[in-house]
């Protein structure tokens, strides 16, 4: 489904992201952590086609196009999605609005009718219920005033309205407690199936508890140093990054 | 001829007509106007609007227009049929297109009501705007308010009509000088909501010189909406005046989305304890045109309360002012009085100058203001399109929710979604 072959990427003139590899299949749950600065917010928004980061070198393929061709709204409309850390607050938009305009400007990009109000209103109904999402917070300018844990249930919501095929959840459990936490997990493993994918962003291995991964990857200054099952998480949570930092730095010197 | 030489000669062929009993004050005022002139960018007031260029190309009066029936309905805001409707046609109220539904509702011409029943209302209040706007522009309209209307809505009677008030400019013979001018009594207890626009027919300048004095007295409740949606080479000097004399509730809110050059002065002054007062204004502007919204609030006695939020969305080369004033008087004590302007530069060419301006006499009183400029949130672009939502629809959908704060303020449901029509136009959305 995604295929990361090479990718070097920075900001202005910072490299961050050196020789990354990665492929992702559907069906499959992977989560990339790893030290702060080690590029993993990097990845996420040059995945998603956020403004200002730049592709010096290597390709990422998502479904057989190239996804770094494609404006961030087409990424979305092959099928892309970004649940980002920090979901942005928009005072006078309400989020009702947003996710129906959205719905339907994924369909018109697939070629598909718009939602009428009622299939809208049915399809949003079954989604509020999956999030255990409260109308009045729809009704409510998109993020605005929102708890961490609000926002964080918004974006799976938002996610759960969309399809995507591939999700990126960037630092997804940050900021929250162990209820909201168990709340967004719950949400993202009722929305698992066959046909997608989800890639976890994160720090701390305690998102993978609720959200189980079929492989980890160790991001470290831009690459991906270490692959190995949901168990290399513990690993990490048990030892710290240093001592992947200690691997890397003496495989560098020998 | 130029315009300057067509005003003159105006003025000595009214000011020949007997019965007049303006006629000392627009004599002043007259001379008050060949005194001070057309304002230039030297007039503190004027720096920013260069009002002196409409006059570069000749404006005729051109009192006798006729509009028909059919013509004034092209240009009727919704809701008229419950309406009252005050129709002036290059600035001379029309009385065969206007239509008084209420019997709470008179009426006159100045020149009528300054003679009769009115005529103490009439000396105590006409005029008194002349305190704020002291430049030629303001004094030439003066001078020829007899023309203008007096409208009284009388005691303790809700109007559950509207008043809207048109401004018809025609242009499709020659360029046009319009000067209405009116002064509104509302009553004690009366409760009652304006609505007013301009329009132009035909494709030569204009240039509308319009005062408007209001005066609430205690209990009364004011909404007033001025909608300002008119063609490019029409220009404005709009003065609304409200003197709150008695403990009042006055909602103004004025929507700028088209004109040539567009000058608002709007004014507050709290007269009497415990008066409120709430504006509001947007201003969404594109191609070259220039809005201008100038404000004073007054603070005149203690207790009162001002709210004030502008928000401007300025594309392409379009200029925007803000001007906001609050005065505190010395015996004003208790006083909240609270402004923000808020502006998005949609283009490299767009630009605003905002100004606000607080002089405070009165040390026991609550008193905020602040301005921004800036730029559509790219963050919260790249969030919208992340979703899926192109890019173009992405900056209608944040622009409308910069704007929405004022819209929500244009209660009545049929003019709210008018100018929500306006909007989406203006922003190209689908209306679903």
């Amino acid at each position: 489904m995604l295929s990361i072959r090479n990718l070097h990427a920075g900001i202005e003139e910072k490299k961050i992201l050196k020789g990354l590899n990665l492929e992702i299949n559907a069906g499959e749950v992977h989560a990339i952590m790893g030290p702060n600065g080690s590029g993993k917010s990097t990845l996420a928004s040059v995945l998603a086609g956020r403004e200002h980061y730049e592709v010096s070198e290597g390709s990422v393929e998502f479904l057989g196009k190239n996804l770094l061709e494609l404006s961030p709204e087409a990424r979305a409309g092959e099928g892309l999605f970004l649940a980002f850390q920090y979901p942005i607050e928009i005072a006078g938009l309400t989020t009702t609005n947003f996710i129906k305009t959205a719905v339907n400007e994924i369909r018109k990009y697939r070629g598909e009718q718009p939602l009428d109000a009622v299939q809208f209103l049915k399809m949003m109904k079954e989604k509020m219920a999956l999030m255990n999402i409260d109308q009045s917070l729809l009704s409510r300018s998109l993020n605005e005033g929102f708890s961490g844990g609000e926002k964080k249930r918004n974006e799976i919501f938002q996610m759960a309205m969309l399809q995507p095929k591939l999700a990126i959840l960037d630092e997804t459990d940050s900021g929250l407690d162990i209820d909201a936490i168990r709340i967004v997990a719950n949400g993202v493993n009722k929305l698992r199936n066959k046909d997608n994918a989800v890639l976890l962003v994160t720090h701390y291995q305690r998102l993978l508890d609720y959200i189980v991964p079929d492989f980890v990857h160790v991001l470290y200054n831009g690459q991906i140093v270490k692959s190995g099952p949901k168990e290399l998480a513990l690993e990490l949570e048990e030892r710290g990054y240093d001592f992947i930092k200690n691997e890397v730095n003496a495989a560098q010197e020998a | 001829m130029n315009t300057i030489e067509n005003i003159k000669e105006r003025f000595q062929e009214l000011q020949s007509a007997n019965g007049n009993k303006l006629k000392s004050l627009e004599q002043n005022a007259f001379d008050a106007f060949n005194k001070m002139g057309i304002p230039t960018a030297r007039h503190e007031e004027w720096k920013y609007t260069r009002i002196g260029n409409v006059f570069n190309k000749e404006l005729h009066f051109k009192p006798t227009s006729t509009i028909t029936p059919q013509e004034l309905d092209q240009m009727r805001l919704p809701g008229h049929e419950n309406a009252n409707e005050i129709v002036f046609v290059n600035g001379i109220f029309s009385t065969s297109l206007s239509n008084v539904r209420s019997k709470e509702l008179t009426v006159k011409s100045l020149k009528e009501a300054s003679a009769g029943e009115f005529s103490e209302i009439v000396s105590k209040n006409l005029g008194n705007s002349n305190r704020y706007s002291k430049d030629g522009i303001h004094a030439l309209n003066s001078a020829f308010a007899h023309e203008g209307v007096f409208i009284h809505i009388s005691n303790g009677k809700i109007a559950e009509h509207p008043v809207y008030i048109y401004h018809i400019t025609d242009a499709r013979e020659t360029n046009v000088l319009a000067q209405p001018r009116n002064l509104v009594y509302v009553s004690e207890r009366a409760e009652i909501e304006f609505a007013e626009t301009h329009f132009t027919l035909g494709v030569s300048e204009s240039f509308t010189n319009e005062v408007l004095e209001i005066v609430v007295e205690k209990d009364a409740n004011v909404s007033y909406y001025k909608i300002q949606n008119d063609k490019e080479q029409s220009s404005q000097v709009c003065t609304t005046h409200f003197r709150q004399v008695g403990k009042s509730y006055i909602h103004a809110v004025t929507i700028s989305l088209n004109g040539g050059m567009v000058r608002n002065n709007l004014n507050i002054t709290l007269e009497a304890e415990h008066a409120e007062a709430h504006l509001y204004g947007l201003y969404f502007l594109q191609g070259n045109s220039h809005v201008d919204n100038h404000t004073v609030v007054d603070h005149v006695k203690a207790n009162c309360l001002s709210n004030e939020l502008y928000k401007g969305i300025v594309s392409d080369n379009a200029t925007a002012v803000f001007n906001g004033k609050i005065f505190v008087q010395p015996h004003a004590q208790k006083t909240n009085a609270y402004q923000s302007n808020k502006n998005i530069l949609l283009s490299e060419g767009a630009s605003v100058n905002t100004k606000p301006q607080l002089e405070i006499f009165a040390d026991d009183v609550k008193c905020s203001h602040g301005c921004t400029v800036g730029q559509l949130d790219e963050e919260g672009l790249f969030y919208l399109r992340s979703r899926g939502i192109s890019e173009d629809t992405a900056r209608s959908l944040l622009v409308h929710a910069f704007a929405i704060d004022i819209l929500e303020h244009v209660k009545p449901a049929i003019l709210r979604s008018y100018v929500d029509k306006l909007i989406f136009e203006r922003l190209e959305f689908e209306t679903s």
